[in-house]
């Protein structure tokens, strides 16, 4: 989950909440591990007698996963889990690579995850001990292979796709026909009634998928263009902002905003509970857009490689995966858990869009030192100007 | 020897939370990826995106301690006449939003200013123009003047109850109207306090990246702002440590400032 919200009050709630259940102990059995440890054992098999005792360290994004999840797996494995929080990629990376603290299994998103791979950062994953992986739908693990090319490091964990909200009495209102391609935002109609990303991949891909070209460009060209646009577009700009994208539309503060798709949910109970007068409608732009992949990864220093493991074949269990989606609410790629959920779900389209929509999309790749650098220089100078 | 011993927990708190992490800075801001020397960080501010982040940023700060100095001179004057009982009273009313987290109060502002914000419905209920003062230069200067208001106030406060009533009726004996009081007798008792002030205004002002983004919508790339994108997102803290460098020379100009003016260490109110 990119960009999610992961503030400190989140942060220390969690780590309060961490702190409880390792004080709670065994006492507060929940009752949906009891149900499940019959297929858990059979799951895990002997492995789960060996690893009871060891100590598992979980590096994951802010507000991304149920907590009671955690208790469900210390229950069932007598692994103790230490879950620590990030709130961004750029952020995660550093503390994996000073290796002060030794992560045993950590979710970055693709771009990082090929990052990590090419800086040997990571180490394979043994398959043999994650019998759930054949719960992720082949589409995804295809999908992954845009950074981890043979799918030997990763277990995709959430996807989504990034694209328009916009808020339907608003246009209505500014005479504007609701948008479907990046294009519509350097509408001169919409000035002082768009939010943008305030990320420099975010925004730059915007740009490039509305000249036609691939978010991954490292044509200087093509970036030169890119960053005019945005400079050209920033006028109409409202603000750039990352999570409060949400609140904001939701608030009726813009008409238009780039928002990442795992919201929708969150938004439309949030409108409809608040008993708003407009709808907030998600359009993937037809130019194609980024699709993004947060996948579970073992950090080459890893002390507990099998734990990690335990944890990750734990996660891809489809009703686990689907008590996290309930929680998160970002599109799960696990098949079993897709199968569990209520048909109004499975037919929302915010959430899991069709496939055919995302025909122009790609995956973000990592690019190098170098092509960041460029990429951070050009956004500067958005900024700045 | 006690006295010695008594030392220790400072000396350890300012090696390890200040000379540490300024070396630290120092290391960063002139080395390179590959740990070679270089000046390439501390120069980069002359690159037109730097150096317009870094004129803005004080042009900005400039702009907001004029105006917390014309709001706190008047206000600590006030406070200074009134009796005893009264003026901690509103002293005490002035400290009290300090006690609420600072970036709350920012985020509180963008509430209040927003297009369907508090100002603007209640200005709409009445029938007034509505404000759009959000994602401006002037919000930031608002949301600067708001914060750190209380910073100015209280060292002028200080200096001036220090001023003695006599001094000032002496001044009022021999002939002196309000406005001469103020200019020869006032004015120059209070330098110590005026500067303490404006330091303690310009240089948060100067290096704050919090106000711009919330309040100026990250439209408005203020010195650190960019500081702040290159160690969180651009990953470079080779570039972000130069330009703190850089940000360093400042706040030690206004620094040696202080020392000329406050000697005797009068005006530092807290």
């Amino acid at each position: 989950m990119k960009n999610h919200v992961g503030i400190a009050v989140s942060l220390a709630a969690v780590s309060l909440a961490a702190l409880l259940t390792a004080c709670g102990g065994s006492e507060s059995a929940p009752s949906a591990s009891e149900s499940q440890s019959s297929s858990a054992a059979a799951d895990s098999g002997s492995e789960s007698g060996d690893l009871a005792g060891t100590t598992l360290y979980v590096y994951n994004w802010g507000e991304y996963i149920d907590e009671d999840v955690i208790d469900q797996f210390e229950e069932e494995t007598g692994i103790e889990v230490v879950y620590d929080l990030f709130e961004t990629n750029e952020e995660m990376y550093p503390v994996i690579e000073a290796g002060g603290v030794t992560y045993d299994v950590v979710c970055p998103s693709d771009y990082m995850i090929q990052k990590m791979i090419e800086n040997d950062m990571l180490q394979a994953i043994d398959f043999d001990n994650v019998p759930n992986f054949d719960q992720i739908d082949p589409a995804y693990i295809e999908m992954s292979q845009a950074f981890d090319p043979e799918n030997l490091y990763s277990v995709p964990y959430c996807w989504g796709t990034v694209g328009i909200l916009y808020n339907t009495s608003l246009i209505e209102e500014l005479g504007v026909d609701p948008p479907t391609s990046w294009a519509d935002l350097w509408d001169e109609r919409l000035a002082d009634e768009i939010l943008m990303q305030d990320s420099v991949r975010d925004a730059f891909m915007v740009a490039l998928k509305k000249d036609g070209y691939s978010m991954n460009s490292t044509d200087e060209a093509e970036l030169q263009q890119a960053k005019q646009d945005l400079i050209d577009q920033k006028p109409l700009v409202q603000a750039y902002v990352i999570d409060q994208v949400r609140d904001k539309m939701i608030g009726g503060e813009a008409a238009v905003g780039v928002i990442y798709s795992g919201e929708m949910l969150y938004i439309q109970e949030e409108v409809e509970s608040l008993g708003l007068d407009y709808e907030l409608e998600y359009v993937i732009p037809e130019e194609g857009t980024n699709l993004w992949i947060d996948s579970w990864v073992i950090p080459a220093n890893a002390q507990n490689k099998a734990g990690a493991e335990a944890w990750i074949n734990f996660l891809c269990r489809p009703e686990i995966a689907k008590q996290n989606f309930e929680y998160i609410t970002y599109p799960t790629p696990n098949k079993g858990a897709f199968d569990l959920l209520d048909e109004e779900t499975q037919n929302n389209k915010s959430v899991f869009p069709d496939i055919d929509s995302l025909a122009n999309s790609e995956v973000y790749e990592y690019l190098g030192e170098d092509v960041d650098t460029i990429y951070n220089d050009l956004w500067k100078e958005v900024k700045s100007n | 020897m006690s006295k010695k011993i008594l030392s220790w927990p400072y000396v350890l708190w300012m090696t390890g939370f200040i000379l540490i992490p300024l070396a630290l800075i120092v290391y960063y801001g002139l080395t390179d990826k590959s740990g070679a020397f270089t000046l390439a960080n501390v120069i980069a501010i002359t690159t037109a995106e730097h150096s317009k982040a870094l004129w803005l940023s004080l042009a900005l700060s400039f702009g907001s301690t004029v105006i917390c100095l014309l709001l706190a001179y008047p206000l600590a004057m006030i406070l200074r006449n009134r009796g005893v009982g009264q003026n901690s009273f509103i002293v005490f009313i002035f400290i009290l939003p300090m006690w609420m987290n600072f970036l709350l109060r920012t985020l509180a502002w963008q509430t209040l200013l927003e297009k369907n914000g508090v100002i603007n419905a209640i200005l709409s209920m009445l029938h007034l123009p509505t404000q759009s003062l959000i994602n401006t230069s002037g919000a930031i200067i608002l949301g600067m003047v708001y914060n750190f208001l209380p910073f100015m106030v209280l060292p002028i406060y200080n200096v001036l109850c220090k001023i003695d009533d006599d001094t000032i009726n002496a001044a009022r004996d021999l002939g002196a109207n309000f406005w001469q009081t103020l200019l020869w007798v006032w004015i120059p008792l209070s330098v110590p306090g005026v500067i303490s002030g404006i330091t303690m205004v310009f240089v948060p002002a100067l290096t704050t990246f919090v106000i711009s983004s919330l309040l100026g919508g990250s439209k408005i790339l203020l010195i650190g702002n960019v500081i702040e994108q290159e160690f969180t997102k651009g990953s470079n803290w080779h570039l972000g440590s130069g330009l703190s460098l850089v940000l360093m020379v400042f706040i030690l100009i206004s620094m040696a400032i202080v020392a000329k003016y406050d000697k005797n260490g009068e005006g530092s109110g807290f």
